[in-house]
């Protein structure tokens, strides 16, 4: 499990995400939502990685991703120590879609210090969301 | 990323009128500017190689002037044709190993990429391979740089006379050598006259630890130059040296690299199995360049090559220490597996390993698989508790291969990882099911090859228990009586 997600992480292996579809799947399965949001990648990184991992998760699942947010800056995050990513300031703003009252699933590959989807959910919150919550592929 | 017909590169707001460097038809190669001031780093580390941008560190609009002043060319990563897709960095074929994604780097819904090599950077429709196609790096001609004082046994003299010989006349040769021939120092006289003319050379192998082994070996006799030590996770990636020692799988980054490429152990997992780094051999030569081939146990393709005159080889049928190999004898020991269940080894085996250990003589123990090494070790265990056993996925396999060095336990078990590279100066060697389909000929020629490496300790006892004779079994054994007979009628051995 650890290889594969570094694989499709890190190498970008893009078919691996149907590996996940199954859990992805089943975990959706059980949970009330009206939107599913990938956590965004910064312009560069996406070029970088070619596509967006979170989004490829949620589409190979039979779903369809749907773009609210958008990184503010694009510091290195792995760079980071886990303290700096806890304490740093807001890295995502909301792009202009309505989202009063939705109930919406926000979808990361791997949960790190749950700070990226701390932030990301304070700003659809912020933004009139009902609810916000999260599914993690692994936590890294 | 898309270019334009006229090849300026796009990595955002395509023009309308670009493409994935894949569905351009003829890529234009610029002219050499010579009056383009090059850079000199961009050149060491790119010269020989096949790269993607994201393995330079140089800026794109670098890179691209060198491509536009006629320094660089970009090869389709993924060539398409009506039929068929292969990834022309690792030469992928098998259709079930490309897939494709939306790809956000070209803008495409469906870009192929190659999963064959993902795990050196994914090559997609969209990536170029970047060459050096400008001048080569300067590089420093060292006089003889081979400081050696040792002396070749006849048999290597031979071999390393050809040798030398087809490097100069950029030829190839296959050197069949027995195990404890000494074929390394067959290279030495070959590798002096190539680097003593500017020419780039390589030994590669598919194997990592021959890789480690080799490095300081060649380090030492060729002080005077750079030696290059390449295999995954290695630091010297970008250094440009004369002699590079390479794993096959690094391979894969070179491009029109060597003058020289040595391929030792060219039966070995995973070349034999993988085309892909036979591929990333024919990748990494020079239009005009030298091969030798090197091996103890060529497959019988090779063997059928060399005889019918298709390939040149030379062989060195007897050891440095000028005795015959010890020959395997065969013995029947009926259903073993059977007699595991019932928690028994087979009587002969039993009387085998009684003889060696009341004698204190060490010995090892091949199996064909883990499960019934670990059977056998538990049963051994009850009468000899010092006794060992260590497979391909022991973390400890490092420390019992030195425990058995350093004499601590009188025997060790094992799968066939120890069939290579391995030795201990004085044991003895048995195999229980040699007829399963893991003991090829090569692999029990190897095998047997673990006896009597010592000129101090030149003999030694390998028999082959098994359960019903196979066509690999004879065919090892009849290699091995082959090569003692002409070593005989040759005048290597004394004995
Ligand atoms: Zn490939
Ligand atoms: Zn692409």
């Amino acid at each position: 499990m650890k290889e594969t997600l570094a694989r499709y992480k890190f190498r970008g292996d893009y078919v691996l995400a149907r590996a996940f579809s199954p859990f992805i799947k089943e975990k959706l399965k059980n949970l009330n939502f009206e939107c599913l949001v990938p956590i965004p990648l910064s312009p560069e990184r996406l070029y970088e990685r070619g596509f967006n991992q979170s989004a490829a998760l949620i589409r190979e699942a039979g779903f369809t991703p749907k773009d609210l947010l958008q990184r503010i800056h694009s510091e290195k995050q792995s760079k980071k120590s886990r303290l700096d990513r806890i304490h740093q300031n807001q890295v995502f703003e909301p792009l202009n879609i309505n989202i009063k009252n939705k109930i919406i699933l926000l979808v990361d590959d791997i949960y790190t210090t749950g700070s990226t989807l701390y932030h990301a959910a304070r700003v659809l919150k912020n933004g009139g969301a009902a609810s916000v919550f999260s599914l993690t592929l692994a936590r890294g | 990323m898309r270019f334009t017909p006229n090849m300026t590169p796009y990595i955002k707001d395509f023009p309308p009128e670009s493409l994935p460097i894949s569905s351009i038809d003829t890529i234009p190669e610029p002219p050499l500017n010579e009056n383009f001031p090059l850079n000199k780093e961009l050149q060491q580390i790119l010269h020989g190689k096949q790269l993607l941008f994201e393995n330079l560190q140089h800026p794109l609009e670098e890179i691209h002037q060198h491509y536009e002043n006629g320094y660089i060319t970009y090869r389709k990563g993924i060539i398409k044709t009506k039929s068929k897709t292969v990834c022309a960095r690792c030469g992928n074929q098998e259709q079930s190993l490309f897939a494709h994604f939306p790809c956000a780097r070209c803008g495409e819904e469906e870009c192929i990429y190659c999963r064959k090599c993902i795990m050196m950077g994914r090559v997609s429709e969209c990536t170029p391979l970047i060459d050096w196609c400008g001048p080569e790096p300067d590089c420093e001609l060292t006089e003889h740089p081979l400081e050696w004082q040792g002396t070749l046994s006849p048999g290597q003299q031979h071999a390393s006379d050809q040798v030398r010989q087809i490097i100069i006349e950029n030829r190839e040769l296959l050197v069949w050598a027995v195990c404890g021939a000494g074929k390394t120092e067959v290279l030495f006289e070959g590798i002096n006259a190539a680097l003593d003319s500017g020419k780039r050379v390589c030994i590669a192998t598919p194997r990592t630890d021959v890789v480690l082994e080799l490095g300081p070996r060649l380090q030492a006799v060729f002080p005077g130059i750079q030696v290059a030590v390449l295999y995954g996770g290695s630091e010297d990636r970008h250094l440009q040296a004369p002699l590079t020692i390479a794993t096959t799988h690094q391979l894969l980054r070179f491009y029109k690299a060597f003058d020289t490429v040595i391929l030792d152990e060219v039966d070995a997992f995973p070349y034999t199995a993988d085309e892909s780094l036979q591929y990333a051999v024919r990748q990494s030569r020079k239009e005009h360049s030298s091969m030798v081939y090197l091996t103890a146990t060529p497959n019988q393709k090779w063997q059928n090559e060399c005889r019918s005159g298709k390939m040149d080889f030379v062989t060195i049928p007897a050891r440095y220490h000028r005795h015959p190999l010890p020959v395997p004898s065969f013995k029947w020991c009926g259903n073993w597996e059977k007699s595991l269940q019932q928690d028994k080894l087979p009587p002969a085996v039993t009387q085998w390993i009684k003889k060696r250990i009341d004698n204190q003589k060490q010995c090892l123990l091949f199996l064909p698989k883990i499960d019934k090494m670990e059977k056998v070790l538990t049963i051994l265990r009850k009468t000899y508790p010092k006794i060992q056993a260590v497979s391909a996925e022991d973390p400890e396999r490092k420390a019992k291969v030195q425990m058995m060095r350093n004499k601590e336990i009188p025997m060790l078990l094992t799968t066939t990882i120890l069939e290579r590279g391995v030795t201990f100066p004085n044991i003895d060697v048995a195999v229980l099911g040699s007829e399963d389909r893991i003991f090829t000929e090569s692999a029990l020629v190897q095998i047997a090859g673990r006896v009597g490496r010592s000129a101090q300790f030149p003999r030694g006892d390998i028999t082959f228990f098994h359960y019903g004779k196979t066509e690999s079994m004879v065919k090892a054994r009849k290699q091995i009586l082959h090569m003692n007979a002409e070593a005989k009628k040759k005048g290597l051995i004394d004995y």
